[in-house]
């Protein structure tokens, strides 16, 4: 493993050069060696070395610490260790200045040198795998990497493209487990934003008090136990995205204030009389019906006509069953790496007992299904017997029949009121998942005189 | 090329050689041969250091290197150095032919201790060990016990169990069977 780690001794000593290059080696590291501070700026244009030992003294041409300089300028992550044999406060001092990681005074022990070299490479290992963690976090959730072929979610993915430099608000709504969060984030990390924070909150999960000060922070003594002053989550957010999911579960009082910070992109902390200007983009989320909470007087009309700017809904996994075979395909591959587990793929038919079964908790339990059935799998494939747990919620459904009693216009009709009923009466929803458009529905409703 | 050779560099016990050659023998199966007795490094000594410099002797063993020698491991009661290093207990050439392991700090009169040869011949078998692992390209291995562990002071040596570990000794017997393939197909071409 530590073979993926260059490093360059750079050292007009031949023998000084050689040895430490030998002893390098012997603890797995690529090591090259460079001759003067010239030779050393070559080989750093040609290769990306992780540690360069620079001899402080070299004469002729530059030293050591002009050497770590220009190093520092081609290659501003490399660590820079400094070698001398005369150690001076004033050159350490220099050294650590110009950027150098280490000082070490030749001749050291043994120990001394693995230790150092170890703790850069550890640091080295973090940082790597740190950046590779990022990527693979902003990759898992752009637009484009949102699998779907279902027109509705294409539609989606398109509009969340287009709003995603806009500031506009965006007003996410689908049942749990749709993938709202999924989608904010694809819009935050798919616009001129992506590289400021996207903070998520969830509104449902906290009380009043203290989602108030969660989300707008508090000043020092403003209430028992606020020892210090604390940020909120839109301080925290600024120049991003804040994602509020459940926004439908919010008191009076914060909904209040969030009005004011939709308008005026300001707010006071808790406790404090000093104004803070934000400039943050809000994404807001529920799966609640809203227009009925605002009916019913419990959520704030012009609240939610100012969160309602842009609207996106996601609908259920059962509306868009073609996207099963894809997402299980997805979540193997994604969850064999994750679980270690030499599983590659799904047999015909677990993969119909999927497209039968309802998933009344959408993509989230979809995705824990698979993982559930992954870690019992004793084989390559998934079979039907692996997902036996799913068998109860299959067995009360596979109860429904197709009814031989009926005329064929009097199921069109016990359709047409049922899918009706699921979506609130909204027609066009109700067109599209029993795809035909809306005139026709218009018609058929008029036809079997069913109720709105 | 098939013979393993050994060297004394200077004066060096002839119980450590005698071990030295028989661990050789049992645990790489070469024919082993002695060189005769090395001079005193003299042009590797520093006068400010009061020691010896390995690379010069390196260096030397190499020219000195027997056509039918398959590896080299010298001996030597010089304590030695780099010049980035107080002290080593040997060096050897990674993926080469040659090796040098020093007895000095390996004895326990270097620590004010009484001599004991056991002591000795034990720490010298494990960095014997060690430095030859090292010309069959094995690196420092993590595992403390493994004889291919990095030891920078006495303590971490006598912590060695002196064998390979599991995956150091696949590596090893992998390097082995290469180099003795190739000395196959060299006796061959002969």
């Amino acid at each position: 493993m530590k073979a993926r780690w260059d490093i360059l001794v750079v050292d007009d000593e031949e023998i000084m050069c050689e040895s430490l290059a030998a002893w390098l080696r012997e603890d797995g590291y690529a090591v090259d060696t460079a001759a003067s501070g010239r030779e050393a700026l070559e080989k750093a244009k040609a290769k990306d070395y992780a540690i360069y030992f620079v001899d402080l003294k070299m004469p002729g041409g530059i030293d050591g610490i002009e050497t770590m300089m220009e190093i520092r300028k081609l290659r501003p992550d490399a660590s820079i260790i400094i070698i001398t044999a005369y150690a001076t406060v004033d050159t350490a001092i220099t050294a650590m200045k110009e950027g150098a990681q280490e000082y070490i005074v030749k001749p050291c022990n043994p120990a001394e040198i693995s230790l150092l070299v170890e703790r850069i490479i550890r640091v080295k290992n973090l940082q790597r795998e740190n950046t590779i963690l990022r990527q693979k976090l902003t990759r898992q959730y752009r637009c484009h990497d949102i699998i779907s072929k279902n027109p509705r979610m294409r539609e989606i993915i398109e509009l969340a493209a287009e709003v995603a430099s806009l500031r506009s608000t965006v007003f996410i709504r689908g049942e749990s487990g749709t993938g709202k969060e999924l989608v904010a984030r694809a819009i935050h990390n798919s616009g001129d934003r992506a590289s400021r924070p996207f903070v998520g909150v969830s509104c449902a999960a906290l009380a009043e008090t203290l989602l108030e000060s969660e989300l707008f922070g508090h000043e020092k003594g403003a209430f028992t136990g606020a020892a210090f002053q604390k940020k909120g989550k839109f301080e925290l957010a600024n120049g991003g995205t804040i994602f509020l999911d459940e926004i439908g579960d919010i008191s009076p009082k914060l909904q209040v204030d969030l009005l004011r910070v939709l308008q005026e992109r300001s707010f006071y902390r808790v406790g404090g009389s000093e104004e803070v200007h934000v400039d943050v983009r809000v994404i807001a989320a529920t799966h609640v019906n809203l227009e009925e909470a605002v009916r019913e007087g419990k959520f704030r009309d012009d609240l939610f006509y100012r969160l309602n700017v842009i609207e996106v809904r996601i609908p259920p996994l059962r509306e868009r069953r073609e996207d099963i075979p894809l997402l299980v395909q997805h979540f193997i591959e994604r969850l064999s790496h994750e679980l270690g587990k030499d599983v590659g793929e799904i047999s015909e038919c677990g993969l119909r007992l999927l497209l039968d079964y309802d998933w009344p908790g959408n993509v989230r339990e979809l995705e824990n299904a698979i993982e559930r059935a992954m870690v019992t799998c004793k084989n390559r494939v998934l079979t039907e017997e692996d997902f036996g747990f799913l068998s109860t919620a299959l067995g009360e459904r596979k109860q429904w029949s197709v009814p031989t009693h009926l005329s064929l216009q009097e199921v069109e009709r016990q359709v047409i009121t049922a899918t009706l009923d699921r979506n609130q009466g909204n027609i066009k929803e109700t067109a599209s998942v029993l795809g035909i458009d809306r005139s026709t529905l218009y018609e058929k409703i008029k036809r079997y005189a069913i109720p709105r | 090329v098939n013979v393993f050779y050994l060297a004394a560099v200077g004066d060096v016990d002839g119980d450590v050689m005698e071990a030295a050659d028989a661990c050789v023998w049992d645990r790489f199966g070469f024919e082993t041969r002695r060189l005769a007795p090395l001079p005193d490094p003299v042009n590797a000594y520093d006068l400010r250091r009061n020691q010896y410099s390995s690379v010069p002797i390196l260096r030397d063993l190499v020219s000195r290197r027997p056509a039918d020698a398959v590896r080299l491991l010298a001996l030597t009661e010089k304590d030695l150095f780099i010049p980035m290093l107080s002290f080593i207990y040997g060096q050897a050439q990674l993926g080469q032919s040659v090796a040098l392991v020093s007895l000095a700090r390996l004895r326990q009169e270097f620590y004010g201790l009484p001599p004991n040869q056991r002591t000795l011949l034990a720490r010298t078998l494990k960095e014997s060990l060690h430095e030859v692992g090292h010309t069959f390209n094995l690196v420092h291995c993590p595992d403390p016990a493994c004889v291919m562990s990095v030891a920078t002071n006495i303590r971490q040596l006598d912590r060695k169990t002196g064998a390979y570990c599991r995956t150091c000794g696949v590596l090893l017997s992998e390097s082995l069977s290469a180099v003795r393939r190739r000395a196959v197909a060299s006796g061959e071409t002969r």
